[in-house]
């Protein structure tokens, strides 16, 4: 029940009553965007929007940025362990050859 | 799908749990104790169990599943409340499936509707709002159950219904909120906990701030984390980054979808709607004061607490049941004397079997019986 799902606003519904459309992985319904429309975001800018649906509702504009930046640290992450990896299976292939 | 196949990157968590290894040998911990993780909320539980994030630590990393369960912590006196609003002959009880097949102290919901009340389940209260358009004559009541996350949603649909005049809905409300509980977790005089993993989806409504003083006055750290495996890696990596740099801080590993501030719009909504009850009883941890909220009196007219007189009785949980010491993490759910002989998923004793985010469900479905046994047999032998 708490989980959340990410989608896409694909139209809006009902500008008055803030009803869109979200598309999550092929399946559609009408969602309430109530909790991601204001002043600097308002109504007519949510079509494309990725949003996290939960229980009929959009909870929260999903922030690419962030996700992107999430994954980076994680690829440096990985880079940094393969790279010192590197570093000990050459060292200790030196420590042998001596 | 975007924003959750780059979250399952097997590589990436190969990665996460060699930096995690490497972190914890170089915090030098004593090794007799296992290093104490409480994930506080039952969506980080369903994960950790359905990619079996938990075979893929160091054994001396153990996760205590808490209680942010909100079906598993629903005491049986309210699901008799639930059973008796629906047994009214004008009434379409309507609710989210999570909670059909909670046990009651005579039946649950799914019971009470093979004997022919009208029970209903809904994807969203919005649904529920809907019902109660088409079908005028009928009272329409939704069980309202869930932390933050959820009360937003039940809030904005009682203004919706406000709004068009709609006088034949109401809301069973029964929501509880999560920092009163983690505080009374951490009072609780038997738990070693060494840090937690923050509810990112409550935290994409209430924000960071909430969560302050568990740093500040209980000096332990906590990092806000997604739902998918890697979050749930990158955050525990977080956790004994603090534990090494001897930090106790609130992190956010979601950012991408819990701001630091919340959500305004949504708070906005709780609280008009809403205001926090004096205390909540909750299944195995007892009353807690200020944990849930009700219907404010300026909104009485959608307050199913008051348009049927609900019995409101308090049922003690079946003796057999330790849905409470696993719940606090005292014992491990196949620890339990009733786990997977007469408590099972399909014919729950416990709230934990109930729904597929509670503990016992989880280590039910996933294996864990297995893996716990095993390790028993093993510390015996």
């Amino acid at each position: 029940m708490c989980l959340g799902i990410p989608g896409c606003i694909v139209s809006i519904d009902n500008a008055d009553d803030l009803v869109a459309t979200v598309d999550v992985s092929g399946v559609r319904r009408q969602i309430n965007i109530s909790c991601i429309v204001d002043e600097a975001h308002p109504v007519e800018s949510c079509v494309g929007d990725w949003v996290l649906v939960h229980v009929g509702f959009a909870m929260s504009r999903i922030n690419a940025a962030e996700a992107a930046e999430t994954l980076r640290l994680l690829q440096e992450l990985g880079e940094l362990q393969a790279e010192l990896e590197t570093m000990q299976t050459l060292t200790d292939a030196v420590a042998a050859e001596e | 799908m975007r924003y959750v196949d780059e979250f399952r990157d097997r590589a990436k968590a190969d990665v996460l749990v060699k930096e995690i290894e490497r972190l914890l040998a170089h915090t030098g911990r004593d090794q007799d104790r296992p290093l104490q993780i409480m994930e506080v909320c039952g969506g980080h539980t369903h994960t950790i169990f359905r990619y079996g994030v938990e075979g893929m630590l160091p054994k001396s990393i153990e996760l205590v599943h808490g209680p942010g369960c909100p079906v598993c912590v629903l005491p049986m006196g309210r699901v008799d409340d639930c059973v008796a609003i629906a047994e009214h002959p004008e009434v379409i009880f309507t609710t989210f499936g999570d909670a059909m097949r909670v046990p009651g102290s005579r039946r649950s919901l799914l019971q009470a509707k093979a004997d022919g009340c009208d029970v209903r389940m809904v994807y969203s209260p919005m649904d529920a709002l809907a019902l109660a358009r088409q079908n005028r004559d009928r009272e329409v009541v939704f069980f309202g159950i869930g932390f933050e996350t959820t009360m937003p949603s039940t809030a904005l649909t009682v203004l919706q219904a406000e709004r068009e005049g709609i006088k034949n809905f109401s809301i069973f409300c029964n929501h509880i909120t999560i920092v009163p509980t983690i505080k009374a977790i951490l009072d609780s005089p038997d738990l070693r906990l060494d840090g937690f993993l923050g509810p990112g989806h409550v935290s994409m409504v209430i924000g960071d701030a909430p969560y302050e003083f568990i740093a500040r006055y209980y000096k332990k750290p906590m990092v806000i984390a997604g739902f998918e495996p890697l979050d749930i890696l990158q955050s525990i990596w977080m956790l004994l980054r603090q534990i090494d740099e001897g930090r106790c801080e609130i992190e956010n590993q979601y950012a991408r979808v819990a701001p630091a501030g919340g959500n305004a719009v949504a708070l906005q909504a709780v609280a008009q709607v809403y205001e926090l009850r004096e205390f909540f009883e909750w299944r195995g941890l007892g009353s807690i004061d200020h944990s849930g909220v009700k219907v404010r009196d300026a909104y009485a007219g959608f307050d199913a607490e008051r348009k049927f007189a609900v019995p409101n009785a308090r049922i003690a949980d079946p003796k057999s049941c330790q849905c409470g010491e696993v719940l606090k993490g005292v014992i491990k759910p196949w620890q339990c004397k009733v786990f997977g002989r007469a408590c099972s998923p399909e014919t729950p004793l416990g709230a934990l079997m109930v729904s597929s985010e509670g503990a016992c469900a989880a280590y039910y479905q996933y294996g864990g019986i297995k893996r716990g046994r095993d390790e028993t047999e093993a510390s015996v032998a």
